[in-house]
């Protein structure tokens, strides 16, 4: 078990700085964040100074090692952009796309499974069958667009939710949430259902098909002949072992719901590092763009490696085989 | 059902203004990137730093220059090289310090610093002193007729609140410490800041002891100042009354707005003119078909290129009728801008395809063109168009759009030989635009000329400008200048942009050709 976790650790490392080094590497390709920086008025002596003093004039593999020896002492520079540590812009942005991302991962999960119990149970039902037609519109659908449309209906037409930003936040230490206003929660329901409709429907399609496959089984008949009651089950005996791979999915889809949120908050102008990530690529803002896309990476490595852990303590028959090689 | 609604949502936007008195709720695209006055000289950033902080000078909604923190300047009848402001009396900064000479001693000495974005501007200058209490003398290095138009965005701090709050240095991009001038303000102006969130929120909050209270109308008492990036979502909280005043107004909109009931759309020329420019020095070329020449190097070649651009179907077709055709590079407001030149450019396809064979290239010739695609209104839109044009007199151009993080640098390090280009002239004079963009590229003038153009007897002219105080002389210097550009056909002029702001009924307010707003000057109704 002990080398399995280190083998694996030892892995995301590896991972994580060939990540930072392809993103340097494409850095350049991006533009040129100079004049962005400086005004109208700048010559080019300007133009010159600023280069040597960011060390832009030096090849990406140094820029790459500065920013790797910064990042190991926590210091990830400063914006080109608002001129500030980047630490301090992604501490006060993260908390709003954490909270995003858990209203729609619980939206998700929650209506993802009972929608999908629901329809493999009623398999034949309208009620299902419109159900399923209309998740091939979560699907098939692009965010950016979903997002408009809910504008449209919900704050220009019908006037009942803002069509942008976070509402009423309040600070609790260092974490500023709008969990606890009015609001602040109205705020949350277009954008976590904007961001969330993707995963729901794919939780619940692979929730019905897992069940189908579930309720064909034996042991299903046999709870049924034993007279046990219709929701004992499919709730006990058959949800329960649909949910391993639904575990699987929904734990990758949790890092994606972070990392996709960058559409979602752009169109909902939601004060999150998915709009700051989109703000320093106008703007060539080379320290956020790195910081982004290493802490990016740190998530889903971690996330991958919680959720290898997690098989290997859900499913027995996987500690046998690991014991034996 | 649309206008019903969208007459409810004006009604209960209506009614939500009068129940929270005067708090305007204001949305742009972008957000200011810093407070600190001399870090960024940049259209959002100095906007709010205008409702916070003054300059000496400032210009009005019309672009008019008025008095600001300075009643009156002239240059000193002693000495040609130097400026004598007088300063207002009676004005205190918010935290009740009181302004002098010292904070404009202070002020304009930190924007010469290296790390500011203003230093440019005041070149110049030599010297800052402050004889009395309220009075400033600028020395410069030659006399220095238009020193009051460089001064119009440049704001003043208080030097003893900065000293205090460890703000004596222009923000950097080093040390990795916040500065706190970025984040926090103590200006003279007619709002205060009461709490800033970047790229989230900013509300500031009327000044009850503001100097102007009696000048100007300052009936709007509170705003909120929310970024959204997105056109659609901008149009949509408008729309739905979350917002009362908008900047940006996507051209495919425009109508939309004006159609909805409560709401109302401002238009005017912006202080921003629209042109091609061409790589006309080198001999040979990178990007086109043809060896061993330049083709554009002829002027005919240019004026043939020129006469192609249908400059009236670019406003129908892609601009939905908001641009103004332009015969030269320069703004309407502008010093040295004449209606004769700027309408010049008319369109005649077989003059130019005339002009092209006499010049040798009736078959025509290939050439790419660079455009940005995120900068200015349309740009993407207006090169598709160009390309088409230019195809009717045999010139093949290859569109190459990119984001103009990566379109400015084409032209600074002369890699392109057929680009797109926007210019605002913040001095409203002309000799801004020949420093920049006639004067052979150098250290310290051309910065912005990507046509390899040089023309040193005009280069002397234009160093000239600078210090000839005969305002009818420096004028007719100005003329000349324009009239060698003109003839050169040095730049491809194609529209002067128009600017659209979007607000609800209850607000009135004219548009400032430079795209600030300065909520001062806003009454309600």
């Amino acid at each position: 078990m002990l080398a399995y976790v280190i083998r694996r650790v030892f892995h995301s490392i590896v991972v994580l700085l060939a990540v930072g080094l392809v993103a340097f590497s494409m850095f350049r390709f991006v533009g040129d964040p100079i004049d962005n920086m400086l005004g109208q008025e700048r010559t080019q002596a300007d133009i010159d100074r600023l280069r040597t003093q960011l060390g832009l004039d030096q090849p990406f593999a140094i820029q790459y090692w500065k920013f790797l020896s910064g990042a190991a002492e926590g210091n990830f520079g400063v914006s080109y952009r608002q001129g500030r540590p980047v630490s301090d812009i992604i501490s006060e942005r993260a908390p709003a796309t954490l909270e995003l991302a858990a209203v729609s991962g619980l939206f998700a999960i929650l209506l993802g499974i009972g929608l999908g119990v629901f329809t493999a149970i009623r398999r034949n039902g309208i009620a299902s069958n419109l159900i399923m037609t209309l998740s091939l519109v979560g699907v098939s659908l692009p965010t950016f667009l979903i997002g408009i449309l809910l504008i449209y209906v919900f704050s220009v037409e019908l006037d009942m939710l803002p069509s942008f930003g976070r509402g009423e936040t309040v600070m609790v230490g260092y974490w500023s949430t709008g969990f606890l206003t009015k609001s602040g929660l109205v705020a949350l329901i277009l954008p976590a259902i904007t961001l969330g409709l993707y995963q729901m429907t794919l939780i619940m399609r692979l929730v019905r098909s897992e069940m189908l496959e579930v309720l064909r089984q034996d042991y299903i008949r046999f709870a049924r002949a034993r007279g046990l009651r219709e929701r004992v089950v499919n709730f006990r005996h058959a949800l329960k072992n649909t949910l391993v791979p639904v575990i699987t999915v929904t734990g990758l889809q949790l890092g994606s719901i972070i990392a996709f949120a960058i559409i979602t908050e752009t169109v909902f102008q939601w004060p999150g590092v998915g709009l700051l990530f989109i703000n320093a690529i106008h703007f060539v803002d080379i320290p956020v763009m790195a910081a982004y896309l290493m802490l990016i990476s740190v998530m889903f490595v971690t996330i991958n490696l919680v959720v290898d852990l997690l098989y290997f303590a859900i499913d027995p028959r996987l500690r046998v085989d690991g014991r034996s090689t | 059902m649309y206008r019903t609604t969208a007459l409810a949502a004006a009604l209960m936007a209506t009614t939500s203004f009068a129940a929270s008195a005067e708090t305007l709720r204001w949305a742009r695209a972008g957000d200011s990137l810093t407070l600190d006055p001399h870090a960024q000289n940049e259209g959002p950033t100095s906007a709010l730093a205008h409702q916070i902080m003054e300059p000496l000078v400032m210009r009005d909604m019309t672009g008019a220059m008025v008095p600001a923190l300075a009643t009156e300047w002239a240059p000193s009848e002693s000495d040609p090289n130097v400026w004598v402001f007088v300063l207002r009396e009676g004005v205190t900064f918010h935290d009740g310090a009181a302004f002098d000479s010292e904070d404009v001693k202070f002020s304009l000495e930190r924007a010469m610093t290296e790390d500011s974005d203003y230093k440019e501007l005041l070149a110049s200058v030599v010297e800052v002193r402050a004889p009395e209490s309220h009075r400033i003398e600028i020395v410069t290095n030659g006399p220095n007729p238009i020193m009051p138009n460089n001064l119009t965005n440049m704001f003043m701090m208080d030097k003893g609140w900065a000293e205090a709050n460890n703000a004596v240095k222009v923000q950097d991009y080093e040390g990795g410490e916040d500065t706190h001038a970025a984040k926090n303000a103590n200006g003279t102006g007619p709002y205060r800041l009461v709490s800033r969130e970047p790229d989230v929120k900013t509300v500031l909050t009327i000044n009850e002891n503001y100097w102007g209270k009696e000048e100007f109308p300052l009936q709007v008492t509170e705003i909120v100042y929310t970024p959204i990036q997105n056109a659609a979502t901008r149009i949509a909280a408008l729309l739905s009354g979350e917002v009362d005043f908008i900047q940006d107004v996507p051209v495919q909109d425009l109508e939309r707005v004006a159609a909805a009931d409560g709401l109302d759309l401002r238009t005017a020329p912006q202080n921003r003119v629209i042109f091609f420019g061409m790589n006309m020095g080198d001999a040979d070329l990178e990007n086109d078909n043809v060896d061993g020449k330049n083709p554009l190097s002829d002027v005919r070649v240019r004026r043939a290129m020129s006469m192609a651009i249908n400059r009236d179907a670019i406003k129908q077709v892609v601009m939905r009728g908001q641009s103004q055709p332009a015969g030269m590079i320069s703004p309407p407001f502008v010093n040295g801008w004449n209606e004769e030149m700027d309408s010049s450019s008319r369109t005649d396809v077989e003059g130019a395809r005339a002009l092209m064979s006499e010049a040798g290239y009736a078959d025509g010739f290939s050439i790419q063109l660079d455009c940005p695609n995120d900068r200015y209104i349309n740009d993407e839109g207006i090169c598709q168009a160009a390309v088409g044009m230019l195809a009717q007199i045999g010139i093949t151009v290859n569109l190459d759009a990119k984001p103009k993080a990566q379109h400015f640098p084409l032209i600074n390090n002369y890699e392109t030989d057929f680009y797109m280009l926007g210019w605002g002239v913040p001095t409203y004079d002309s000799e801004y635009i020949f420093n920049f963009l006639v004067h052979t590229k150098g250290e310290k003038y051309g910065s912005w000329n990507g046509t390899r153009f040089s023309n040193p007897e005009l280069d002397e002219k234009i160093e000239a400008l600078a210090s000839e105080t005969d305002l009818e002389m420096r004028n007719a210097m100005i003329n000349e200048i324009w009239q060698v550009v003109q003839d050169e056909a040095l730049y491809i002029p194609i529209h002067h942009q128009v600017l659209n702001w979007g607000m609800a009924s209850n607000l009135d307010t004219i548009v400032a050709p430079d795209d600030t707003a300065k909520f001062k000057y806003f009454t309600l109704n």
